[in-house]
């Protein structure tokens, strides 16, 4: 319905996925910019920063798409619109997940995979079976964590509710910082996206493994390859967070 | 007198919204870490790139954070209500009222824009402060010429978003507009990479453009890489767009306002 509802007004619609598909250009256009003026961004060339910015993008691209609509969960604790999908048999995620389910969305998608396509040809790797399964294991499992990410923020707001901005910067912000390479970034914010909101794990870590970056952090080995964990603890974490967050609402009035 | 009431209520409009502040704060302030970090990165590769030495390019950053919402940079910025009054019909409502409707959104818009800026924008710029080294004044004249720059900037910024917004007559619905609208203001305006960074020609040519006065001449201002003749020249720059803008936004309204009908009345 919120899809067929968007397309009624057509031009507003072709602008919108115009608007988002440059949305995420701009960030791109900007590293170019920044790429004319220079050989290599903290030891990264062009295409190992492309293919950073493509992996997250393409994560945070799939979970916007699939619960981007979330973070409209304080305005309807604020206007009270909440209780109407309580009273409803169906899950109130799965409601709040799908209200204005947006297509225009697939513009950030579209353009990342373009990144990443144009970046994977470029990028100095030996590919083994091993090595090309990885890529599409990172989009999976970027996607789960952004996912957590943004339920998580939405659990939050059942507690402050105009406070949809603080979890813009851990997803929108993540993925900002997740484009460039971790040499650029002070020690101690690499270490708060690796242990305390685990970012790292959506495209840095494998990345570095892949591109063959040694670990400005200097893990060991193994903790590249633990993405899945990582998706799996922090969807579980998110989940019961959004559980509590639910349980502990008690509407407007009281 | 009305307009000045109009922008006091918008003024304790938004501060009402105090938690949604801090969270703007909060936004600004990583978004600000993470583009400085890579601004160092860029610097450490090219010193005194387009002019700026690292600490500058350290500050252009924090004034861009400080100016994001007290010059909506991203666009929007309560004029999105008026899109909306526009697309419902409301619009007819106002238009019997006996008030300027250019003069009420602007004076709504200053309001905004004075409260963004002691909430979002000194508290931002004062974390940068404390944590890189920034190249900022210490005297009181250059502050207050950036302030006057920043008022210039939001007059700039509030006419174009106003154009945009009375598209909504002929569009219906504008979000698309306005989404486009505020990717060349984000853009155009510096905000992505300062405009002097821009190579070659394109470097030129975005800095005669309106989004120049938003951002990039309040910021060089501040750093005192405009003084003197550079000053007045940029000032009067700003006040040239301004007055251009809303003058072309007059234009429209009143072309706007005689396309309206009112259904039943």
């Amino acid at each position: 319905m919120w899809v067929r509802s968007t397309l009624a007004y057509r031009t507003s619609f072709v602008m919108m996925a115009v608007g988002n598909f440059a949305a995420n250009g701009l960030d791109f256009v900007a590293i170019m910019l920044m790429f004319s003026q220079i050989e290599a961004l903290g030891g990264f060339t062009l295409p190992e920063v492309a293919f950073l910015y493509g992996t997250s993008g393409v994560a945070l691209g799939l979970a916007d798409l699939l619960l981007g609509s979330i973070e409209g969960l304080g305005r309807r604790i604020r206007d009270g619109t909440l209780d109407t999908l309580l009273l409803r048999p169906v899950p109130v995620f799965a409601q709040i997940a799908a209200d204005r389910f947006a297509l225009r969305r697939v513009g950030r998608i579209t353009q990342a995979l373009l990144v990443l396509g144009w970046a994977l040809p470029r990028i100095e790797v030996d590919w083994t079976v091993g090595r090309v399964l990885m890529v599409p294991l990172m989009a999976v499992c970027g996607t789960a964590i952004f996912a957590a990410v943004f339920t998580a923020g939405a659990a939050f707001q059942f507690w402050a509710q105009d406070a949809a901005e603080v979890q813009n910067s851990f997803t929108y912000g993540g993925n900002a910082l997740l484009q460039y390479p971790p040499t650029v970034f002070a020690k101690e914010l690499v270490r708060g996206v690796t242990y305390l909101v685990p970012l790292a794990f959506v495209n840095w870590l494998p990345a570095l493994r892949l591109l063959g970056h040694p670990d400005p952090l200097g893990l060991p080995g193994w903790v590249d390859f633990l993405g899945p964990v990582v998706a799996a603890l922090m969807c579980t974490g998110a989940g019961l967070a959004w559980r509590l967050g639910l349980r502990g609402y008690r509407s407007t009035g009281s | 007198m009305v307009y000045a009431a109009v922008a006091a209520g918008s003024f304790r409009r938004y501060a009402t919204y105090r938690i949604a502040t801090v969270a703007g704060v909060f936004t600004n302030t990583v978004f600000g870490f993470i583009v400085a970090y890579t601004y160092i990165a860029l610097w450490d590769e090219r010193p005194h790139l387009g002019g700026y030495d690292q600490a500058q390019a350290l500050t252009f950053v924090w004034i861009a954070q400080a100016l994001l919402a007290t010059a909506a940079l991203m666009g929007g910025g309560g004029l999105d209500d008026l899109q909306e009054r526009i697309r419902t019909g409301d619009i007819a409502v106002d238009l019997y009222r006996p008030a300027d409707l250019q003069l009420w959104w602007l004076a709504a818009d200053l309001g905004r824009a004075g409260l963004q800026l002691l909430g979002r924008g000194v508290a931002p710029m004062a974390v940068g402060a404390l944590a890189f080294p920034l190249a900022l004044p210490g005297d009181a004249l250059t502050w207050g010429c950036f302030l006057l720059s920043v008022l210039f900037g939001v007059l700039v910024s509030f006419a174009l978003r106003y154009l945009v917004a009375l598209a909504s007559f002929w569009l219906l619905d504008g979000s698309g507009l306005a989404l486009i609208s505020g990717l060349a203001c984000m853009f155009f305006t510096g905000m992505v990479l300062p405009l002097r960074v821009f190579p070659g020609g394109l470097g030129e040519v975005v800095q005669l453009l309106p989004w120049a006065a938003i951002l990039q001449v309040p910021a060089d201002v501040l750093m005192g890489v405009r003084s003197g003749d550079g000053l007045v020249r940029g000032l009067v720059f700003q006040a040239g767009w301004a007055g251009a803008l809303l003058a072309l936004g007059r234009l429209v309204q009143s072309a706007a306002t005689r396309k309206v009908v009112v259904h039943g009345g």
